[in-house]
């Protein structure tokens, strides 16, 4: 956090100058690290089996916070007795089926529930990167829960919980992420120590768990700790993601994403959201409890917004116009269908995947069998320059006068050169004032849409055919300023903000918004932002003027709420759980919910409330069940549907490592993505042979002084001073293993590829003691690349492309490889060096690891009997 | 200049009679420092804005002379930050100000070794004839059980999470009614 998120890190000492204790869990050592009370060395991709550890250590020991747990988790409610645990079947799950390598999650529900009135397969869920999203709206568990508030039923979640978590013991621990079982016991005392009525404590973490092929389950193992110590929807507690870009929260929330709509509202599916009412159904699942109930009036108020006058409850609000999904479309698989030759035009906004995308070749090889590329930067960025400077004009496999894609290069305006909002890591948006014109032909992508929109329609202007009615019946009409013709940026924010349609009257919430059309809302989670028709983000009311939680800085969504599900924050009765505490409370002579932040919660719902037993929607949700996005109301320690690789987290190796599984036959992430496709090889591991041919672990971040892919950071003079050079972080112990010198060459390799860096011999990577083997552990910065002011060999390069089931990221933070001294080979040499490797590894005709691996017992370290 | 002048204008003298017992702010300072003047104080304007790195959001104020950007520095009053700037933060006028920027349009014909010059409302409707062609060529309507799909796959798009909510915004929509499915960004990996 010190090396990637700097500015926030003064929070995580200010707390420690109070008294917090600081721990930090790296491969590497680092600049937070250094600032830590205690520094924890870990084999990378090894979370699971320590956060796992934690989980024992608490069940074990009865540390819960118990009232919150049973009162606000699934802690109590009771599964169906077809579950079947990792612990009986080798690390799987019941409901696996072979022959697509998912899960049918039928067996995972609650005891009384019928199974999955939704019409998603487990299949189509991985495809369309659609496990949890949006909450609970993916999975279907409304009506009542059967419970047992002691805990004692054999299959109440609490008991499932611990025996599933009873092998991870702290010895275990230790022969699974190398940390020593003294280091392992600080850090569980102090975090359970920590927590409770008076105090709580905070989790952060960022790609570092997510860029993995289990990535999903290292933060659900996290959020059960957290839910199982008190530590959400309260103050200074939380899971918190420090994510990478200005505006990623945004670009999530609003996305430009293919399987999501803005306000998490899923793209439609050809075979499951044929209709309006299908789609919406999908979402609300009629008589689930909860907000989205309300999913009707979100999806219309978006529908509105796209198509305006257009769009009548006579024609479904144009829903009919919608693209549908029947598969995965993502980014890698885009690439691949690049490589293959089935997509014509690529469009590059602000982004660098020749650098900053797992397996850099295949970025490239695709970006040069394109009809066209348009590249919008601030900078000449190597994703624009493939033709000319790429790695492979030197081997020969892109030729400039042999590669087709036309290219064009759009200078794009900077964050001073525009005006918007961006959101930030804790969901809040910040309105930025426009300081300058762009330079010559810099424009906002503001700009570049709108006119490329304009154009697009004057050409289609007198088109008959029923294709281009979407474009045509398009509310597209923003005013614009200035000599360039600029759109308005604050009428988009009022769009997404939403309005009614007789008056224009900018809505103040989304519990404001109508289903029958009367009101246009583009983002319904960002209603609020423009309320009374003032730029909310706007508001610069100095912090030292407010509050800790200053609402009146920006705005975050939702409602301007600063803590999701502060409900929390007070105990069933509704009074703060310790004065230390207060954040949220019931007010019982006024019969609301107050406090120092927006209440997530119903303003004058009384925690008393129950609801009527066939109550759905928000009515559905008690007086005191703070998770008010959930079907059940309910924190879930158990996922009994929507996590598609397995209800509760399981430790699996990552897909390329150097050790078999220490915890379960079951090798890797069963249900993991992955792409057949020839130029995605993988390097073997166990149980597979030839694994010692990649011997080493390697993980890859960020450096203080450069950004990502380098495009903002390596083209900056004081920035390309301070890092000038790609380089590798090795142990004195490997360096000695492989005759490397401190700033000297070496390079990596990989099945993919080879890499070249110089040498930094530091013992801020150590070797592990995993398993009763030394696992030695190699760092890269991934920032460099072949352009810039300071260049370097690509990390990203390096890496094959598996994805989470989940969500569609890669595992791009750990991977095996093998280190030589010296530079890498040049033209034909490199192609022949990788060949060479894949050759020894038994991979030269492609071969992918199993995915079930519970029948190979070979494993002296496999745990079962 | 008179030996009293001299004398108070000692900084030790200044330091130990004046505000600043400690010397680090107005005893310190010499005549040439005294005349000197913030960039942020002769500013024309300046404008509230927020670092393009990291996800934190700090507070900037970005001060503007003569239409050019002369200062990038942290926001004080930002409760985020405190205005503070971390090394790219505080280079933020170095990135938006770089010679290295482009600021014309560079087009790279099929085949091509060089880049060339191009108008950019040339660029901007040249590009719009190659989408409504791409979106041509690889339309589909129906599915093989004649349910709507309504898209092509054959257009392409990565990037957003440097760019506004505004401009996600209108990304998604005009990409959404052209039929063009295959939209990612940075939050995918």
């Amino acid at each position: 956090m010190a090396e990637a998120h700097p500015v926030g890190f003064q929070w995580v000492m200010e707390a420690k100058r109070r008294g917090a204790k600081v721990f930090h869990v790296d491969p590497r050592f680092t600049r937070t690290s250094a600032l830590a009370d205690s520094y924890l060395p870990i084999r990378a991709g090894t979370d699971i089996a320590l956060l796992g550890g934690v989980v024992r250590y608490i069940l074990d020991n009865e540390l819960d916070f118990r009232e919150y747990v049973v009162a606000y988790t699934n802690a109590a409610t009771i599964v169906t007795e077809e579950y079947a645990d990792t612990e009986d079947m080798h690390g799987l799950f019941s409901g696996f089926n072979d022959d697509n390598a998912t899960y049918d999650q039928a067996s995972w529900r609650y005891e009384g529930h019928s199974q999955n009135r939704t019409t998603r397969d487990s299949e189509t869920q991985r495809e369309t990167a659609a496990g949890l999203e949006n909450e609970s709206h993916g999975a279907p568990v409304g009506g009542e829960t059967e419970r047992d508030e002691t805990l004692q039923h054999p299959r109440c979640v609490y008991q499932i919980l611990k025996r599933h978590f009873a092998r991870y013991t702290p010895e275990m621990v230790e022969r699974v992420c190398g940390i020593p079982q003294e280091k392992f016991f600080e850090l569980a005392r102090a975090w359970t120590e920590n927590s409770g009525r008076d105090r709580t404590g905070m989790l952060v973490y960022s790609v570092g768990w997510t860029q993995h092929s289990v990535g999903v389950q290292y933060i659900r193992t996290g959020a059960i700790i957290q839910l199982l110590l008190g530590n959400v929807g309260r103050p200074g507690g939380g899971v918190m993601a420090l994510r990478g870009h200005a505006s990623i929260q945004g670009s999530t929330d609003i996305p430009t994403l293919f399987n999501l709509l803005p306000g998490y509202l899923p793209m439609p599916h050809h075979a499951n959201h044929p209709t309006l009412d299908e789609w919406v159904d999908s979402i609300a699942h009629p008589g689930q409890k909860g907000f989205w109930g309300n999913a009707r009036t979100y999806g219309v108020n978006l529908l509105k917004a796209y198509w305006g006058d257009a769009a009548t409850a006579d024609n479904d609000y144009c829903y009919g116009y919608m693209p549908r999904m029947t598969g995965d479309h993502g980014t890698y698989q885009q690439v691949l269908d690049m490589i293959d030759g089935k997509i014509k035009g690529y469009f590059l906004l602000g982004q660098n995947p020749a650098v900053g995308s797992a397996h850099g070749r295949a970025q490239r090889l695709g970006m040069a069998n394109l009809d066209w590329l348009v590249v919008r930067d601030l900078f000449m960025i190597e994703s624009a320059t493939f033709w000319q400077n790429a790695p492979e004009i030197e081997t020969g496999e892109i030729v400039p006068e042999r590669c087709r894609t036309e290219v064009f290069f759009l200078p794009a305006a900077s964050h001073v050169e525009k005006e918007g909002t961006f959101t930030q890591t804790q969901r809040l948006l910040q309105w930025r004032e426009k300081a300058v014109e762009p330079p010559g032909d810099a424009r906002s992508e503001l700009w570049f849409f709108y006119h490329l929109g304009r154009v697009i329609r004057e050409r289609l202007a007198t088109s008959t055919k029923p294709r281009d009615r979407a474009l045509l019946d398009l509310a597209w009409d923003y005013p614009t300023h200035g000599p360039t013709v600029e759109p308005s940026a604050e009428a988009v924010l009022r769009e997404i903000n939403g309005y009614d349609v007789a008056t224009g009257r900018p809505l103040a919430s989304f519990t404001e918004m109508k289903d029958d059309g009367s009101t246009v809302g583009g983002c319904w989670i960002y209603t609020g932002v423009y309320a009374d028709g003032v730029n909310q983000a706007a508001r610069r009311k100095p912090g030292s003027e407010q509050s800790l939680v200053a609402p009146e800085w920006g705005w975050a969504w939702p409602a301007n709420r600063r803590i999701l599900y502060n409900r929390a924050s007070a105990d069933p009765d509704g009074n703060p759980w310790s004065e230390r505490k207060r954040y949220i409370w019931w007010d019982a002579d006024k019969s609301e919910w107050t406090g120092y932040d927006v209440p997530d919660f119903e303003k004058t719902k009384p925690p008393s409330y129950r609801p009527a037993h066939d109550a759905s929607g928000v009515a559905g949700i008690a007086g005191d069940d703070p998770f008010i996005l959930q079907g059940d109301g309910k924190g879930w320690l158990y996922a009994p549907t929507g996590v598609l690789d397995g209800p509760m987290p399981t430790h699996y190796e990552p897909v390329e490592s150097p050790v078999r599984n220490p915890l379960y036959r079951q090798q890797a992430n069963p249900t993991r993505k992955v792409y057949t496709h020839p130029i995605n090889t993988l390097n073997p591991s166990p149980p597979q042979e030839h694994s010692q041919v990649f011997p080493y672990v390697f993980t890859v971040s960020r450096l203080t002084e450069h950004h990502t892919a380098g495009g903002m950071s390596r083209t900056v003079s004081p920035l390309a001073e301070l890092q000038p050079e790609m380089f590798v972080e090795v142990s004195p112990e490997l360096a000695a293993l492989r005759g490397l010198s401190h700033l000297g060459w070496a390079h990596l390799v990989t099945s993919r590829a080879a890499v070249e860096a110089k040498v930094l011999v530091t013992d801020r990577v150590t070797p592990l003691r995993v398993d009763g083997r030394i696992i030695h552990q190699l760092w890269l910065p991934y920032h460099f690349g072949y352009e810039g002011l300071v260049t370097g060999d690509s990390a990203n390069d390096l890496f094959g492309i598996t994805l989470d089931p989940n969500v569609l990221i890669q595992e791009s933070k750990v991977g095996t490889c093998d280190v030589r001294p010296g530079r890498r080979p040049r033209g034909q040499d490199l192609v022949d060096l990788v060949v060479d490797y894949r050759r020894r590894s038994g991979n030269l005709v492609h071969r992918y690891p199993p995915m079930v691996t519970t029948d190979v017992a070979d494993s002296s370290s496999d745990q079962e009997a | 200049m008179g030996v009293r002048s001299w004398f108070e204008g000692w900084p030790v003298y200044r330091q130990l009679t004046g505000t600043d017992p400690l010397g680090r702010g107005a005893a310190a300072k010499s005549d040439g420092s005294r005349a000197l003047t913030a960039r942020t104080d002769t500013a024309d304007s300046m404008a509230r804005s927020v670092c393009p790195y990291c996800a934190v959001g700090c507070g900037q104020r970005v001060f503007v002379k003569d239409g050019q950007v002369s200062q990038i520095e942290g926001d004080p009053d930002s409760p985020i930050s405190r205005g503070r700037l971390c090394p790219k933060g505080a280079a933020s006028k170095s990135l938006v100000t770089s010679p290295l920027r482009q600021t014309t349009v560079r087009y790279r014909r099929p085949y091509g070794t060089e880049w060339e010059d191009l108008d950019l409302d040339t660029a901007l409707n040249m590009i719009a004839d190659r989408v409504l062609a791409a979106r041509d060529e690889t339309w589909e309507d129906v599915d093989a059980e004649g349910r709507p799909l309504n898209r092509t796959l054959g257009i392409s798009s990565l990037g957003g999470a440097t760019l506004d909510n505004e401009e996600n915004y209108l990304i998604k929509k005009l990409f959404t009614a052209m039929g063009a499915l295959q939209i990612e960004n940075q939050a995918r990996i």
